[in-house]
């Protein structure tokens, strides 16, 4: 009975997708737009001289030429292209905006300075860091992975294993319980100064730090999943043979593997809060550690992009969440994309 | 009929078993205070036969179940199958409950062969998962998840998740409850089929009289809580049976009665 209903509404859906296709398809308006502008964004860098001295604005304006011809190349050619041709036409309203907005952007700092320097740095000096301050910038980056990564999973595993423990075992939530309401809701940052004498090295007390912070919520959540685990799942089981070993692993695990998901992406959130954090005060590494060394030197472009790294890093590590979540998961209907 | 269905039964490895219930009380603690669910309930079901067991909602018919499949403990009295005391869950006895419970993270196939695996049987009978699949008509759907499937093929999955431990004793708690009407008859006679094939005991909790008297060849009807069995009524007809036939008819207008409802039918 529900085949009848998918195809149907498969039916139905099938056209309107064309429709709209064709529509998208039609008009290469967008994607000439969206050339244009970065054309223009190239000539208002090589255009107008530099307010300052920056030494990449000409590489910055050829660069956005050449970006704007293969925008413009890609839109008339998008259906030789196959899937990089569709993407591009999907996000061609996109480079429009961000277009627009980089222009905006170069004409407002580098060329008539109505935004203060050096607070508001042009984008060219902010290529600038990636290409002249590159080793320095990987460096951070790796040590930022590192040190997140090596807590994170430590906060994990140990969230998990005692969220199932106090889920599943009265006896340990008797004992666990109360420890867990006492220290959990403390802001991990609030750590810090004490942990910073207390471990032997300031990255080992990071590492803690962000276990800590990751561990509290992927406790609470796996523990409220597999406490909230149906009990005629276990009738159902039991009455099949099963052993409270296969009950545990079999049963209580995948049915709150939905609330440990959201428990560890509630941990990579805060676990990325107390990693700046360390970062900048303790350790002498990292994107955090980075940000602050700028901010001593009045760096104010390198700042801007550490940040950009940073966002696109945390970015990154939440779409591999939701990337493993939904591969776990795909007996769930309706999951939020990220 | 029942001789025939029993016959039926040699040839197939799953011979039903007896089950002996004997002087069964039970009583729940709700708030401090003492809820009697049933009351000195003894009841005796030979090998291979259908029962249903019919009662007003809330009497005690689930409980009673529950204590079959080894759920629960009895406060007194004692349940045996094939005079082996029922001390906890088995899967010679499964049940099958009125939603049919399928693990949302489990394909139909990984649901059916649930058994086998907690068993630790799985890899040298999984065979048996393919067939009792193929059995309840669902073979298309082996790699299906449970949110893709209607009512009627979530409970057929149910069903085939029991049939494939090969139990003694089918316990089925109102497996049809939720269905819609047609589906529902097409299941009863497919419940009935099965059962004839294998020649399990079986024993269905219903609050449908006409659908127990279409199934059973024993209906016993139960008390207002706590359960007492009021009524131990054989229903001596051929199956298949038909749903206009007077002797059911009759039987029908008797239970009604001994169920306080003799003015509805």
């Amino acid at each position: 009975m529900s085949t009848y209903s998918v195809s149907d509404t498969a039916a139905t859906a099938a056209p309107r997708a064309a429709v709209t296709f064709s529509n998208l398809s039609g008009s290469y308006g967008v994607g000439l737009a969206a050339s244009l502008v970065w054309l223009a964004f190239g000539l208002s860098c090589l255009y107008w001289p530099d307010v300052g001295d920056w030494s990449r604005t000409s590489s910055l304006g050829i660069g956005a030429i050449v970006i704007a011809a293969f925008i413009l190349f890609g839109t008339f050619s998008a259906d030789y292209l196959g899937g990089a041709g569709q993407a591009l036409r999907k996000r061609a309203p996109w480079l429009v905006a961000f277009g627009a907005f980089i222009t905006l952007w170069e004409v407002a700092t580098a060329k008539f300075a109505w935004l203060p320097l050096p607070f508001f740095p042009p984008p060219q000096s902010i290529l600038e860091v990636y290409t002249d301050d590159l080793p320095k910038l990987l460096d951070s980056v790796f040590a930022s992975i590192k040190l997140q990564l090596g807590g994170y999973i430590i906060g994990a595993t140990v969230g998990f294993i005692t969220g199932v423990s106090i889920g599943w075992s009265q006896k340990i939530g008797y004992w666990v319980h109360p420890v867990l309401r006492f220290i959990g809701p403390l802001p991990a940052t609030a750590w810090l100064p004490i942990a910073f004498f207390t471990f032997p090295s300031s990255w080992s007390a990071s590492t803690f730090l962000i276990a800590l912070a990751t561990g509290f919520p992927v406790t609470v959540l796996t523990w409220s999943g597999v406490a909230s685990v149906s009990s005629a799942y276990y009738d159902v089981a039991r009455t099949l043979g099963a052993k409270p070993s296969f009950l545990v692993l079999k049963v209580a695990i995948p049915a709150a593997l939905p609330h440990v998901f959201v428990g560890l992406f509630m941990g990579l959130g805060s676990s990325f809060a107390v990693l700046v954090v360390a970062e900048m005060i303790g350790v002498k590494a990292g994107l955090g550690w980075y940000l602050q060394w700028a901010q001593g030197w009045a760096a104010y472009a390198n700042m801007y992009a550490a940040l950009i790294v940073m966002s696109l890093l945390c970015s990154g590590a939440i779409t591999l969440l939701f990337k493993t979540r939904d591969r776990l998961l795909v007996w769930q209907k309706g999951v939020v994309k990220w | 009929m029942v001789v025939q269905s029993a016959a039926e039964a040699i040839t197939y490895p799953a011979v039903g078993a007896e089950l002996d219930i004997e002087g069964v009380s039970h009583a729940f603690d709700i708030d401090g205070t003492t809820l009697p669910v049933l009351d000195n309930v003894s009841l005796s079901i030979a090998p291979g036969e259908f029962v249903a067991l019919l009662g007003p909602s809330g009497c005690g018919k689930s409980t009673l179940l529950r204590l079959v499949a080894g759920l629960e403990k009895p406060r007194s009295g004692s349940l045996r199958e094939d005079d082996a005391r029922i001390s906890g869950p088995h899967p010679s006895r499964v049940v099958v409950f009125q939603d049919p419970t399928l693990f949302p993270w489990r394909s139909v196939w990984d649901n059916v062969a649930l058994g086998l695996e907690a068993q630790g049987i799985l890899k040298a009978q999984r065979h048996r998962v393919d067939a009792v699949i193929e059995l309840v008509g669902l073979s298309s759907f082996r790699n299906a998840y449970p949110h893709q499937l209607s009512g009627g093929m979530a409970q057929r999955v149910a069903l085939a998740r029991a049939l494939v431990n090969d139990p003694k004793i089918l316990v089925l708690d109102e497996p049809l409850g939720k269905l819609d009407s047609l589906t529902r008859i097409a299941m009863q006679a497919e419940l009935v089929a099965l059962w004839q094939r294998k020649g399990f005991t079986t024993l269905l909790v219903t609050h449908d009289v006409e659908e127990a008297l279409v199934l059973a060849n024993r209906v016993i009807v139960l008390s207002d809580r706590p359960a007492r069995i009021k009524a131990d009524i054989a229903v001596a007809r051929p199956y298949p049976r038909h749903r206009g036939d007077p002797y059911l008819a009759d039987l029908r207008k008797q239970i009604l009665g001994l169920l306080g409802l003799e003015a509805t039918w």
